[in-house]
């Protein structure tokens, strides 16, 4: 893989949108030319090299590309959207929408994440070893489909509305997760290793929810049967689950929580 | 009744108060020499709206900061230096617009949209949470002379009209006799839903008490019970699955129901998702009977801000136009958002009053950046400003269009001329805009 | 207002039989005249065809539920944004955009006039408020008049001057063009969340039938002598063999007659040519209505085609739009207006691989192509129901070229070929039918063809240009030159001022509303007046005094005063 290393210079109190550094915009150019590529300031058009310094060298192919962000960029928005293909390291934190939309490829964020990260995500896979912030793999405002496939990983805490509107793909949380996680999902996967506060799989008519940690959990889910290390969506749980259906709130909900004893 | 007056008394008739969402269009004001003498039809607080007017030691001039005072200046001064705050800075936040009409509305969207700033209503500390829930799942709703006239079954939940929409329910929900309920309240059924016994639950049919932040586990078990499913648990929100049960069944045989709701669903635990809920049940009941749903708007053009927005831009309120198109979402965009975020560098506010009602933390941004007042009195954010304009009440100093919380829309008329040399909302923001514009 | 001289083009003009004629257009402070004025500026059109600036009759652009539909539709809007430029505002929304953006659309498509067929009266003023947001464009709106407490009960009693007064008055106080009816007596109905589901099927309470709404209504328009007839959607939309109330309802009103135009406009027909009696059984009965359609003198139609993407429907039809997501599941609004109507609105997915929008898509082609005379079928996709009116290019294309047709029906659901006739239909539309269906038809149906829709002496200078040199391009091989060439007009002129240059906004105008003032007979006038007056107090939420639309809220209007003093007298 070519890396191309971005060293974050000062960056300003306004926050950056940064939605021009993926692998696939970064393939195929030379240096001066990706250090020219747009990044707004609030209102200022800017480049990116009047905030990072960029050394390396990019490949053809976006598959082949590997963009370094050396440190902290908490108030850089939408790096990697839409990501087809590549890898992306953030060796620090990362503000909003971190993977949004992204298709393929690989994110991996050392610190923390803003919200709105994997906002929509379609493939690939996002990984948070610190914290993430609210609407992990959510749908943005307003659509009914969000997070539709790919994977995301977080080693800390998640948020509230994670996986909001989820029709695919796979959330994994190794820390607790905020309230309403699942909230509308219809399909995909969410295991949070943790506890969540109360209101998982709201609203859900379909996909699984497993929750390991404590939980209250909704009076319109119905408890179903004990299972014994369940395999849900090619993901082999060990230990015993209490498995509840829901939402029925919904008429033919087919959700299924599946809640650690 | 006219719209200039001189020194005769007059009557103006049809006059809409341009205080609350209910935007009652009944009032009438009578006028001597300039000055309101009466006012008859409106509440206590649409009363005070109108007299407030004539408030002692109303500001009559713009002031700009020199030197940590504030001196008086001309409209032309004031207006140049908030044109140069506005331009020169690089994410500017233009705020407020509640209190004011769409025609100000308009030149505010043109400046926000020039200068590449985000602009917001007070809609984000208010019904937001409302707006969320009606993207993600539509809303059932009508014109309020619908519940006037077919309505046999009508609830508040999370809301105290008694005190915040004083009229409503004698204009539009219970007393009014309809084409439909001839015997007004004779033929209806009020229904209260709320943390604790309000003075609109004093005179409801029935009661219903929720256990603080529990609403949401409500509104799910009431769903349950209207689809047919089952309720798990023997009380929900401290309400037993008995009631919950007749409730649904209560909904599901009325005629004619609808759910006003304001922020005991919109500000408490759940927020969006209590209204997606209380939205769903509206949409869920709607396969049994006719039902459905409207947010009690305080202000009374909170609505029409959003509706200029909409049309304007795509969408109604936390639009960021710094990439040079309208892009929004609220948790990034919104005016608490980019203060707390240290973002904003600079502030236009206009018919609010951010600094009494923000979280501190944004208070304390708004401190520290060049700020732009425009409004018809000193409030807490005006003593922050830097540039100070007075503006004039519009529906009774100027006429405006203001949207009721239906979305009716309504040309609140003038009744008095407003203090010699203070301009409106309007006319300043216009202002404002050409001289941003002077020499591009 | 300008002058200018349109040299070397080729010109369609069917409303003055010049169909492909090489001449030059003449343009003398904004209107259409024999000779160049002097001083005028040349522009030189070889190698270009020129048709008349294109005329909407149906397109739901502004409004109290077209902003309801923006509210709901942030991810629409997501898709598709317009930046900001030193001559335009931004925008975004892809099948409901905003104000600036849907005028600017508009112009670069060729577009000079355009129509939004649904104004509840109550909300007019909103209506007003956001056409004024829409540049570059001429405009007007209907009132809908299909749930009015006052038009059923009048009707009812057989009291049709006073009906005739009350539409009279109704427009004036709207500011409105036209008389709309959507679902008629079933907008009420849906006031209880029920549906009126035949012509003969009585409104709850008012117990008067759409069949009588309809030809009452009819009647009332004709007697006022409105430059529309009236303009309906029709009852039963999108239901499965709906086609029959399609052939019951062009009947209706064969009683009235009108010279110079059609005496119903019967809108977005697509919707209403179903058969079958299951969504698995759905089929096409384009064949059946297109020979009524045929047969008919007093009935024409625009077509509502769909476009096959994610789009928004919204109506005054509440209880079709309740169907409609009962269907889908997806999100869903109802504004109901009291004593007036009831919009609706909700999302749908027209995806190419569903057997029903693949059906839809063929029925909205078969009847522009099995309906013989071009005036009588014109365009339109009832944006944003059938689809945004952004690819009328590609509608052009599909019309013009039986290869482009046939790529389709390969990509699309096999359904589309083998539910209706669509596969087996030859036609090519030529270039005089393409202006009839989107210009010419369209401005005599509105009974605006004096200045409307037309290049000949008198006419606005209102005129489009796209970069197709009809010499030397054969529409049906190269259905994708089409496609591009009227997705980007090479001018858009308006009042003779150039709009659009290549595709590109060049100039930002503002144009006119127009709306109609008919005047009845002044005794009968008050009488319904204090009708009115009367019911307003005790049924509505308003005064009276604050209903009708001020004169302000109407930039730059054409008021259109008509004499209808016989009524009543």
């Amino acid at each position: 893989m070519k890396e191309i290393i971005l060293t974050p210079k000062e960056l300003p109190d306004v926050g950056l949108i940064a939605e021009t550094i993926t692998p696939d915009l970064f393939a195929g150019k030379s240096i001066g030319k990706i250090a020219s590529l747009l990044i707004f300031a609030g209102n200022q058009r800017k480049k990116l090299g009047d905030f990072f310094e960029v050394a390396g060298k990019s490949a053809d192919d976006a598959s082949d590309t590997r963009i370094v962000i050396k440190g902290d960029i908490t108030k850089v928005k939408m790096v990697g959207k839409g990501t087809k293909a590549g890898e992306i390291v953030i060796e620090g934190s990362a503000g909003m929408y971190v993977g949004e939309e992204m298709r393929g490829g690989k994110i991996t964020v050392l610190g923390n994440v803003d919200s709105f990260a994997g906002q929509t995500m379609r493939g690939g896979e996002l990984v948070i070893k610190g914290n993430a912030g609210d609407y992990l793999g959510a749908a943005y405002r307003g659509d009914w489909r969000g997070m539709r496939g790919g994977v995301i990983l977080v080693e800390g805490n998640a948020g509230a509305e994670t996986g909001l509107f989820m029709v695919g793909g796979k959330i994994k949380i190794k820390g607790n997760c905020g309230t309403f996680a699942g909230v509308h999902m219809k399909k995909g996967l969410i295991i949070i290793e943790g506890q969540t506060p109360e209101r998982a799989g709201a609203e859900m008519t379909g996909g699984s929810i497993v929750v390991m940690g404590d939980t209250d959990i909704l009076p319109t889910f119905a408890p179903v049967n004990e299972e014994k290390n369940p395999e849900i969506d090619g993901e082999k749980l060990k230990g015993t689950f209490q498995t509840y259906s829901g939402d029925h709130a919904e008429r033919g909900a087919k959700g299924m929580l599946y809640k650690f004893v | 009744m006219q719209e200039s007056l001189s020194k005769r008394c007059t009557v103006a008739s049809d006059v809409v108060c341009p205080f609350c969402g209910t935007l009652c269009d009944d009032i009438e004001v009578d006028v001597k020499d300039n000055k309101i003498t009466d006012v008859r039809h409106a509440c206590r607080i649409g009363t005070a709206k109108f007299f407030s007017v004539l408030e002692e030691g109303r500001p009559t001039k713009p002031l700009i900061r020199k030197n940590g005072v504030m001196v008086e200046t001309t409209v032309d001064t004031a207006v140049k230096k908030a044109a140069e705050i506005l331009k020169k800075s690089i994410r500017p936040l233009l705020y407020g617009w509640s209190s004011t009409s769409c025609e100000a509305h308009a030149h505010g969207i043109a400046i926000a949209e020039e200068v590449g700033g985000v602009i917001d209503g007070t809609t984000s500390v208010c019904h937001g949470p409302s707006v969320l829930a009606i993207q993600d799942v539509g809303c059932p709703s009508c014109t309020l002379a619908e519940v006037k006239n077919r309505a046999d079954l009508v609830i508040y939940w999370g809301c105290n009209p008694m005190h915040a929409h004083p009229r409503h329910l004698s204009r539009y929900t219970i007393y009014p006799r309809g084409y439909f309920r001839e015997r007004g309240h004779q033929d209806r059924e009020l229904i209260v839903i709320d943390v604790r016994k309000t003075d609109t639950a004093k005179i409801a049919n029935k009661f219903i008490k929720v256990d603080y932040g529990r609403d949401y586990e409500l509104l799910g078990a009431i769903r349950a019970a209207v689809n047919g499913n089952e309720i798990n648990a023997e009380v929900v929100g401290g309400v037993t699955k008995e009631e919950i049960q007749k409730l649904a069944e209560k909904l599901k045989n009325c005629q004619f129901g609808v759910i006003f709701f304001g922020m005991g669903l919109t500000m408490t635990s759940a927020k969006h998702r209590n209204i997606d809920n209380a939205i769903c049940l509206t949409k869920d009941l709607n396969r049994h009977t006719k039902f459905s749903i409207m947010p009690m708007r305080g202000h009374y053009n909170v609505t029409g801000f959003g509706e200029v927005l909409t049309w304007q831009t795509g969408y109604p309120y936390a639009v960021d136009f710094s990439t040079g198109y309208p892009r929004y979402n609220p948790g990034e965009t919104s005016a608490n958002d980019v203060l707390q975020r240290g973002e904003a560098d600079a502030a236009l506010i206009v018919a609010s009053d951010p600094v009494a009602h923000f979280p501190r933390k944004s208070v304390e941004y708004l401190a520290k950046m060049p700020l732009i007042y425009i409004g018809p009195h000193h409030t807490p954010t005006s003593l922050l400003a830097d540039v100070f304009i007075p503006s004039t009440f519009v529906g009774i100093e100027t006429g405006g269009t203001a949207y009721r919380m239906d979305t009716v829309p309504l040309y609140a008329k003038k009744v008095v001329d407003g203090p010699k040399g203070v301009l409106s909302d309007e006319e300043i923001l216009e202002r404002i805009y050409k001289e941003i514009v002077r020499g591009k | 207002m300008a002058s200018l001289i349109i040299k070397n083009g080729t010109v369609y003009d069917p409303a003055n039989n010049v169909n492909g004629e090489k001449m030059d257009i003449y343009i003398k402070d904004g209107k259409i005249v024999e000779k160049a004025a002097r001083g005028a500026k040349k522009i030189d059109c070889n190698g270009k065809i020129i048709m008349p600036g294109g005329v909407e009759i149906h397109s739901h652009i502004a409004g109290g539920k077209v902003n309801s539909g923006r509210l709901l539709r942030p991810e629409d809007h997501k898709k598709l944004v317009m930046p900001k430029t030193k001559l335009t505002r931004s925008g975004s929304g892809f099948s409901t955009p905003s104000t600036f953006m849907t005028g600017y659309l508009y112009s670069k498509l060729g577009y000079t006039t355009a129509m939004t067929p649904a104004m509840p009266p109550l909300m007019a003023r909103h209506t007003h408020e956001e056409l004024n947001d829409i540049p570059m464009l001429d405009k007007g709106s209907y009132p809908l008049t299909d749930g009015n407490w006052f038009i059923m009960r009048y009707l009812k009693d057989g009291d049709i001057e006073k009906a005739a007064a009350y539409a009279a008055w109704l427009l004036r106080s709207t500011k409105g063009f036209a008389l709309k009816i959507t679902n008629p007596g079933g907008t009420e109905a849906w006031g209880w969340g029920k549906n009126c589901k035949s012509l003969d099927d009585p409104v709850p309470y008012f117990d008067i039938t759409p069949r009588e709404i309809i030809k009452g209504l009819a009647e009332v328009n004709e007697m006022l002598g409105l430059p529309h007839s009236i303009h309906l959607h029709a009852n039963n939309l999108g239901r499965l063999g709906n086609y029959e109330t399609t052939i019951d309802t062009i009947k209706v009103p064969s009683g009235t007659k009108n010279k110079d135009r059609q005496t119903l406009h019967l809108t977005h027909v697509q919707f209403h040519s179903y058969g079958g009696d299951s969504w698995k059984n759905f089929e096409s009965e384009a064949e059946t209505v297109a020979k009524a359609v045929n047969k008919t003198d007093n009935a024409i139609i625009d077509t509502g085609n769909v476009t096959l993407d994610n789009t928004t429907t919204m109506t005054a039809d509440g209880p079709m739009e309740y169907y409609l997501q009962s269907l889908t599941h997806f999100k869903w609004m109802n504004r109901d207006v009291e004593l007036e109507t009831a919009p609706g609105i909700t999302p749908f997915i027209y995806s190419p691989k569903m057997s029903t929008a693949a059906i839809q898509w063929a029925i909205g082609l078969e009847l522009g192509l099995l309906i013989k005379d071009p005036w009588k079928v014109l365009m339109t996709t009832d944006h944003p129901n059938g689809g945004p009116f952004t690819r009328y290019p590609r509608i052009i294309s599909w019309l013009m070229s039986r290869p482009a047709r046939d790529e389709m029906l390969e990509k699309v659901n096999a359904a589309a070929g083998k539910r209706s006739s669509l596969a087996s239909i030859d036609r090519e539309y030529d270039f005089n039918d393409i202006a009839t269906v989107t210009r010419a038809g369209q401005a005599r149906s509105l009974g605006l063809s004096e200045t409307k829709g037309h290049l000949g002496i008198g006419a606005h200078g209102d005129v489009a240009v796209y970069d197709i040199d009809p010499d030397n391009m054969d529409p049906s091989k190269d259905f994708k030159g089409i496609e591009k060439a009227f997705s980007a007009a090479a001018y858009t002129i308006k009042g003779g001022e150039v709009l659009v240059r290549d595709g590109e906004i060049v100039k930002v105008t503002y144009g006119n509303t127009y709306w109609t003032n008919p005047h009845v007979d002044k005794s009968l006038e008050k009488e319904v007046l204090s009708d009115i007056e009367y019911n307003f107090k005790r049924y509505y939420s308003v005064n009276l005094a604050n209903y009708p639309v001020q004169d302000k809220y109407v930039k730059n209007p054409i008021e259109l005063k008509i004499d209808a003093q016989k009524v009543g007298a």
